[in-house]
């Protein structure tokens, strides 16, 4: 039989694993202090949904699938969100919405700019390409590791997660929507004696809305489908429920939990892919 | 009149090597061959043309000729591999951010192929663009953008998004949005060609009309003949980054430097560029008003003719007589010629196109006289001297006999 030599080896895990040791021993500080930003934001979304009375925020789910879509469309957003409520998740669904948002808050304040940078730098682009194939296609599992040694167990890990997982749409569409810019009107920007400032964004980025708004719905929808992996570390939330219904095998709590993820993950994909609908001027 | 711009050896060639393909440019390679060899995309080669204050220069090519590339440097949106662009003086290659930014917000507007509107914004917002680029405050140039706006007919559209607006329309915007800014200098990259010919034939009137209030400096690109020679005042033809001539339409239909030139020049339709102060001649006999019936006999019999315009002291037209009616004056022993004078003749300025002439030159038993302003006569047409001038100068010769 033939079989790859065992003389030659090679463990890129090993280099992987030593960068990590010593980012931890040289950058402790820095990571309790992210920890701490985190968990702040958090914790404070978390709070600002909790206050929210349950009925009020049927109403205001309600509300806004009439605004932006249609009156039946809100009706059945409201019983989506009312059935989780009825099933005995509520608390859970606020923690996995507060997770989510400041996933989705902290991929945006990330991927847009370096979306923007790499549009005008090809060699960026070039260095990001492989990066954010490698990011969007590693298992998500595997960031567990590296997220808990940095930030311990608990929420700011999967936040951690959540973030690397999901950045990767937000950074190419973000570079796609300004590289699709027709000529002609970036021309003109420049003809009328614009800045790089004022032409990016009194132009490129307006002209580009639509399709960065796609990029931050994907992103959104990638941060859902984190829900359940974040929650092998400790997160709690919807996810949560789902570990523990596969450890007990109870078929019930799992369907429980797993349908309301589903219903969660609906609302928020048609709300903001309605709002990216907002931003399109043909 | 004084220059304005002033380009001076300009090359633009595209790709990551342009100062080797400029060396083998220099060294009389092709451009055909520099692709090949070094892959770089000659665009503009060494193209040199003055443009005087409130001239309309109109550089006509064929697509990929480099007329696109050529007016992009003329606001540095390409910047030139080699070459010095002067406006006013001053060369614009050498500006910094600052100047260039400058440059561009006060002294040049360029008008696009495709509009190159901004789809986000209102008609409005769109016009007001350069001013707001301007810092200029927003009463101020709500003002100053409806004005440029009634000034291309688009009054009461102002809150309407440019994909609302028919393709004349938009390009109307785009218009307004290069006079809102006041610029000395229009650039106009192919404006017309993608409208269909009705709206270009209009646009082209307007544009025409707009530049005899505005006296604007504008540099107009085109593929079509019709349309640069009737527009430009003079013409540059483009091929392969090089023009190949330039000159006013006349010139350039009369005498083609080149074949590719003639074969362009073949495509014209002549009536509408050559104008009746290009035909007319000098008239064969002219009668002034003090003469007398008899001295018009003489002279209409000395030339051969049946009738003669009567013009006063400076030449003003006063009408035209016809051998028949001095004639019968004779016999009725009246001598002046005013009761004589006939007026059912046309009359037409120096610039009027051979196209408006036809009909009249068949209609009318009379030449056709052609008068300035004031009314003085500068010369006549007749209905030979309107063929022969439909004929190209140089392929009289090729009619077989």
């Amino acid at each position: 039989m033939n079989s790859f030599p065992e003389l030659i080896k090679f463990d890129p895990g090993m280099y992987i694993e030593a960068l990590v040791d010593w980012l931890i021993l040289n950058f402790q500080g820095f990571f309790d202090a992210l920890t701490d930003v985190i968990k702040w934001i958090v914790f404070n979304i978390q709070d600002g949904l909790s206050f929210i009375p349950w009925f009020l925020f049927i109403l205001l789910i309600f509300l806004l699938g009439w605004k932006l879509k249609s009156f039946k469309s809100g009706l059945g957003y409201a019983m989506m969100i009312m059935l989780i409520g009825l099933i005995g998740l509520w608390e859970d669904m606020i923690f996995t919405l507060a997770i989510v948002i400041t996933s989705v808050i902290l991929s945006i304040i990330i991927g847009i700019p370096i979306g923007i940078y790499s549009a005008y730098n090809q060699k960026l682009e070039a260095l990001l390409k492989p990066l954010l194939d490698g990011m969007q296609t590693m298992p998500s599992f595997v960031y567990l590791i590296p997220a808990m040694i940095f930030f311990g167990l608990g929420t700011v890990p999967a936040v951690f997660a959540t973030i690397v997982y999901s950045t990767p749409p937000c950074i190419r569409l973000t570079s796609l929507a300004i590289k699709r810019v027709p000529k002609e009107m970036r021309e003109a920007a420049y003809a009328f004696g614009s800045s790089r400032w004022q032409a990016l964004v009194k132009v490129e980025l307006p002209q580009a809305m639509p399709t960065i708004m796609a990029g931050i719905n994907q992103t959104t929808m990638l941060a859902m489908s984190m829900v359940v992996t974040s929650s092998m570390i400790g997160a709690k939330g919807l996810g949560e429920n789902v570990i523990i219904a596969i450890n007990r095998t109870d078929i019930a709590m799992g369907f429980n939990s797993g349908i309301s993820i589903v219903f969660l993950a609906i609302i928020i994909d048609r709300l903001t892919q309605m709002i990216s609908k907002k931003y399109e001027h043909v | 009149m004084s220059k304005k711009i002033e380009v001076k050896n300009l090359y633009k060639i595209f790709g990551s090597k342009p100062k080797l393909a400029l060396k083998r440019l220099k060294e009389g390679w092709t451009k055909e061959k520099i692709l090949k060899t070094t892959g770089q995309t000659v665009g503009v080669n060494n193209a040199s043309f003055t443009v005087d204050e409130g001239e309309f220069f109109v550089i006509m090519g064929l697509s990929g000729s480099g007329k696109s590339t050529l007016i992009r440097c003329l606001n540095l949106l390409n910047r030139p591999t080699a070459g010095e662009i002067l406006i006013d003086g001053e060369d614009i290659v050498k500006y910094d951010r600052q100047q260039l930014r400058e440059f561009r917000q006060n002294k040049v507007a360029m008008v696009f192929q495709n509009f190159g509107l901004f789809t986000h914004r209102t008609v409005l917002g769109n016009v007001e663009y350069g001013l707001e680029i301007r810092n200029i405050n927003k009463d101020k140039r709500r003002q100053i953008a409806l004005e440029a706006l009634e000034s291309v007919g688009l009054k009461g559209w102002e809150d309407k998004m440019p994909t609302e607006l028919s393709g004349g329309m938009q390009q109307r915007v785009g218009l307004a949005r290069a006079l809102a800014n006041n610029p000395d200098i229009l650039l106009m990259d192919e404006p017309f060609s993608a409208l269909d010919p009705l709206i270009r034939r209009d646009m082209q009137i307007e544009l025409l009309e707009i530049q005899s209030k505005l006296k604007k400096t504008i540099i107009f690109i085109t593929h079509d003949i019709n349309e640069a020679f009737k527009l430009g005042d003079r013409v540059a033809v483009m091929k392969d980054g090089k023009i190949v001539q330039q000159g006013t339409p006349e010139e350039i239909l009369n005498n083609p430097s080149n074949e590719y030139i003639e074969e362009f020049v073949k495509s014209i339709d002549r009536t509408k560029v050559i104008q009746a102060k290009n035909i007319m001649r000098k008239p064969n006999a002219l009668v002034s008003i003090k003469d007398g019936v008899r001295v018009a006999i003489k002279e209409m019999q000395a030339s051969n003719i049946s009738s003669v315009f009567v013009v006063g002291r400076n030449m003003e037209l006063e009408g035209i007589v016809t051998i028949d009616d001095c004639v019968d004056a004779v016999k009725n022993k009246q001598s002046s010629l005013k009761e004589l004078l006939r007026h059912d003749f046309y009359k037409t300025s120096p610039d009027e196109y051979i196209e408006n002439l036809l009909e009249n030159a068949v209609k009318s038993k009379y030449p056709i006289v052609v008068v300035d302003d004031e009314n003085k006569l500068l010369g006549i047409i007749v209905r030979t001297s309107i063929l022969s001038g439909l004929l190209p100068i140089n392929s009289t010769n090729d009619t077989p006999a």
